[in-house]
């Protein structure tokens, strides 16, 4: 099985999920160990994606876990 | 904790609460209470509204949580509903401002997109989350997917659902969740490669060590 950079793009999120046949795996690393774009791409698709994934990504506001408590608080004194 | 370990926990606090001990409540979703304010933020994109939503959550969580199924984790239930309270608001608020809510499905095809093709990558390390740039970058690329896509990427990628979990949240096949992940994964390589990798952009200078100029 040969791949071009285009099916290797169209299969770049199986891949990162571990979600590509051995045969199909097979041809996409054989792709990407001659092609320095493609292992660009998977690779800074990679990273984002771990960079997103991190909780400081996101920043809570101030006070949010404090009030979110009180109002289960409430719920719990009033229907207990 | 992990795995085993949590889904231990989490039984046990649930049949405590169940039998009355309802205080153990704050425990059982303390340790969950940032995945859902992720969740409805990346959904609603509003401080506010996101906090709302995710405290509204929380109680639906409190008065159904007689209905949990011990065959799915707690924490994919509890950011189920949280989703579901965030989608719900969103849909809300559009028919208030008269819009459609029957969104013109987008080109579900997930191949045909074009990646940033970028010739080196240098990969970004973690500690730049530090920086306000680098997580205002971020999340401005999430904000600006559409929302199919966002969602898809919150759930798998942030929350870390599985594919079967995300199918059964956002109740589409988990062939559509594929297809559109790899969508919502290459758009943010599209976009935010060629930020974070130009060493020309004025962005360069953010991952590099001030005194040495190498990177960290």
């Amino acid at each position: 099985m040969v791949l071009n950079c285009k099916h290797v793009w169209d299969q770049i999120s199986n891949y990162i999920e571990g979600d590509v046949d051995p045969e199909l795996r097979e041809a996409i690393e054989t792709h990407l160990a001659h092609c320095r774009h493609c292992a660009a791409v998977l690779d800074s698709t990679r990273n984002i994606l771990i960079l997103v994934g991190d909780d400081r990504t996101f920043e809570i506001p101030v006070g949010y876990s404090d009030r979110l408590h009180a109002r289960v608080q409430q719920e719990i004194m009033s229907s207990g | 904790m992990v795995g085993v370990a949590v889904a231990v926990r989490d039984a046990e606090l649930i049949t405590r609460i169940l039998a009355g001990e309802r205080e153990l409540f704050h425990e059982l979703v303390q340790p969950y209470e940032k995945s859902l304010y992720f969740a409805t933020f990346s959904i609603l994109q509003n401080e506010q509204d996101a906090e709302d939503a995710a405290q509204e959550a929380v109680l639906k969580a409190l008065k159904n949580l007689g209905n949990f199924r011990a065959e799915s984790k707690f924490s994919t239930w509890l950011v189920s509903i949280a989703v579901n309270e965030a989608r719900a608001r969103l849909r809300h608020a559009r028919v208030l401002k008269f819009e459609s809510v029957d969104e013109s499905p987008p080109d579900e095809e997930g191949g045909g997109f074009t990646p940033s093709v970028i010739s080196d990558w240098r990969e970004v390390p973690l500690q730049a989350l530090e920086r306000k740039e680098l997580r205002q970058l971020l999340q401005k690329a999430i904000a600006s997917l559409p929302e199919i896509y966002r969602e898809v990427l919150l759930l798998r990628d942030v929350e870390e659902f599985s594919i079967a979990e995300a199918a059964a949240a956002l109740e589409v096949s988990e062939g559509v969740v594929k297809t559109r992940l790899l969508r919502a994964r290459l758009m943010m390589q599209k976009i935010l490669a060629p930020q974070l990798a130009s060493k020309r952009s004025g962005l360069f200078g953010l991952f590099r060590n001030r005194a040495g100029g190498s990177w960290f």
